[in-house]
């Protein structure tokens, strides 16, 4: 009589399976070869070039940086740029996103939005040259109606590049803000409303509080995005001053001065203040309920 | 200002309609609820009962028509001044308050003292009994205990009417029964109107005082559950209420209600509950009072198909010789392919006409 043996150990495979592996898992190989091939390997690269610097010392990049101002002045200008243009797009975006909410054709709206990221900051920027030069047609309009006796400059300085950023970042903040809002249970705010909430008292007790993890992210994403203008900093702003970004600075050191190992120092330098600003922003999110936002346990 | 409890004696529904483009999804809903009744509102999905509670609520608009508690209409302002309480279907639960804030959310929105706020918070939830999870999130409850929030959250402003839809529907059957019970005592330790919305006969019989039956957004029968038990008024309002045989059926004599009819060739008395056009007619009856009997003599004769054991009794299904299904009770188990003969009691077999 032959018998199985039911008490020993399972297999390799089987004990595999249950911590996850099995040959699924497989499938996610080719992305982490994409990833460590594009992001993983390029950004040790450049930290490793980073500290390999021209005249050979460790830290000499980064001792270059932070004491000329024409170069450490750039962080300050970038944020200048990046934090305004995010807040004022997640302004916009949320009241937009509420009213958006409710509308019972919302793929109409939402195609016209997307249409100026598809278009890619470039176009933007030739067109709102164009747009709003001195001979374009926001200055002639305004003239025509007496609100201004001569062009007001809107390129080539801080504001064409803060408008930019704010026209190719506000449908990407709109749309996610517009996810999270839509993620709150609309029978919610019906159960505030029942219980004597006015809607403002129903914006700031229920909405706010469930939004403001969500809105945490947006910022983060939008103002990682704002943080390294390129194009419209160039194309609309004045590239030598008020707008020098610290990717212009970048730009430079490696392509007008062939000096890549300062270029890849800016880099990392630029990825660290995102990394602060975005830390700094995901630890006031800890402060807030971050569980799901619906009703039920669902 | 948002109506006291203390001093209403009527809320009173007027015509209240409610379209949704050319669908009236509720038509003319007229009823006049005193201080103090639990009312159900009972139909099958679609019938119109949650539009009615919503438009009640004030989180849809009515169509057409008025509501008025006692002299002052109310249909006319939003829904945060009506003062009603609302308990949801998912119990809508603010996932980001503790079980206290949850319940004291209404207080705060009157602006009550915070002292007197936390005094009736505390006497709420020892009303729903949820002493130890005072301070606990939504998500960290069981259904259950979140229903009792949700409960505790709409009465602890006292309204004059507290609106219910479907409560009890995500629960299991155990915590189901023993909710029923809950409510009906938060009821009436409260003294207000509670409205019931649900699909579950079961549940509008033992919690109501009167049930409003609607089909089609509108009213087919209001009654206590007594009435709409043992006489409903319409062959589809008999349906819902359990009468689950529809035996076609020949009128023979009729003398007022006391009908004669004849299913198959076999001669029944039953009790006609509405005037018929023709002799064809439609005999209704509950399982439970259509009985397989040992001897042949009296009973519709049918040959049974399965039978389910209930613990006291037997349930069975048979089929009539015209094709007709039958459910029918029995003290023992008969095998499938046996005839049996089925006996109605007269007093439960009711008679309407079969022209719909």
């Amino acid at each position: 009589m032959s018998s199985v043996d039911y008490h020993s150990n399972p297999g390799l495979k089987a004990r595999l399976a249950a911590r996850g592996l099995d040959s699924v898992t497989l499938l996610v190989l080719p992305a982490i070869a994409l990833l460590v091939g594009l992001f993983v390997y390029p950004f040790l690269y450049g930290l490793w070039l980073s500290f390999n610097p021209k005249d050979g010392s460790l830290l000499g990049n980064y001792f270059k940086f932070f004491s000329d101002p024409f170069l450490y002045d750039t962080i300050g200008t970038t944020l200048k740029l990046a934090v305004p243009v995010t807040i004022l797009n997640l302004v916009f975006a949320v009241p937009v996103a509420f009213r958006v909410r409710l509308m019972k054709n919302q793929r109409l709206l939402t195609t016209i939005l997307v249409l100026p990221i598809t278009l890619g900051t470039v176009l933007v920027a030739e067109g709102m040259l164009n747009y709003l030069g001195p001979q374009g047609w926001a200055n002639r309009i305004m003239m025509l109606f007496g609100i201004i006796s001569s062009p007001v400059k809107l390129t080539n300085n801080y504001w064409g590049v803060m408008l930019s950023l704010v026209i190719t970042g506000f449908p990407f903040t709109f749309l996610l803000t517009l996810s999270y809002i839509s993620g709150i249970d609309p029978a919610l705010e019906q159960a505030a409303a029942t219980l004597g909430a006015k809607a403002s008292a129903r914006f700031r007790h229920i909405f706010l509080p469930l939004l403001i993890p969500g809105l945490a992210i947006t910022f983060c994403l939008s103002f990682v995005q704002a943080y390294s203008v390129f194009p419209s900093a160039v194309l609309l702003g004045a590239p030598a001053g008020p707008t020098r970004v610290i990717s212009i600075a970048a730009y430079q050191a490696a392509f007008e001065e062939y000096d890549y190992s300062m270029a890849s120092a800016i880099a990392m330098i630029m990825g660290a203040v995102q990394l602060v600003v975005v830390a700094f922003v995901l630890q006031i999110r800890n402060l807030f309920y971050r569980g799901p936002a619906g009703g039920a346990k669902g | 200002m948002a109506p006291s409890l203390s001093s209403f004696k009527t809320l009173r529904l007027d015509g209240v309609s409610r379209d949704f483009g050319t669908v009236n999804a509720l038509r003319d809903l007229t009823l006049n609820i005193e201080r103090g009744e639990f009312v159900a509102l009972l139909g099958p999905s679609g019938c119109g009962k949650s539009t009615a509670l919503n438009c009640i609520a004030g989180l849809l608009p009515t169509s057409r028509g008025a509501i008025f508690l006692d002299d002052q209409r109310l249909d006319i302002l939003p829904t945060e001044e009506r003062g009603f309480g609302m308990v949801f279907q998912n119990y809508a639960l603010f996932p980001h308050m503790t079980v206290r804030d949850n319940i004291g959310f209404g207080l705060k929105m009157r602006g009550i003292p915070k002292a007197e706020a936390a005094a009736r918070v505390e006497k709420a939830i020892e009303t729903v009994r949820l002493g130890t999870q005072a301070h606990k999130l939504p998500g960290q409850l069981s259904g259950g205990q979140q229903q009792r929030v949700a409960i505790a959250r709409a009465i602890v402003v006292e309204p004059p009417l507290v609106l219910m839809d479907e409560p009890l529907s995500n629960l299991d059957a155990k915590l189901r029964l023993e909710m029923r019970q809950e409510i009906r005592r938060i009821h009436a330790g409260l003294g207000s109107i509670t409205i019931y919305v649900t699909h579950d006969q079961d549940e509008a019989l033992s919690l109501a005082d009167r049930i409003v039956v609607l089909r089609d957004g509108m009213i087919r029968q209001v009654g206590t559950p007594e009435d709409l038990y043992a006489r409903p008024a319409h062959l589809d309002v008999a349906e819902f209420m359990g009468f689950r045989n529809r035996i076609p059926a020949k009128l023979k004599t009729r003398s007022g209600d006391a009908v004669a009819i004849d299913v198959n060739g076999v001669l029944l008395q039953g009790i006609a509950r509405e005037e018929f056009k023709g002799d064809d007619v439609i005999a209704a009856i509950r399982p439970d009072d259509l009985f397989a009997g040992e001897t042949n003599e009296g009973g519709i004769p049918a040959v049974v198909e399965a039978m389910e054991y209930r613990g006291r009794d037997f349930f069975g299904s048979a089929r009539a010789k015209d094709g007709t299904e039958l459910f029918f009770r029995a003290s023992r188990r008969h095998a499938p392919g046996e005839t049996v003969a089925l006996i109605a009691d007269p007093a439960r077999l009711l008679v309407y006409g079969a022209a719909q």
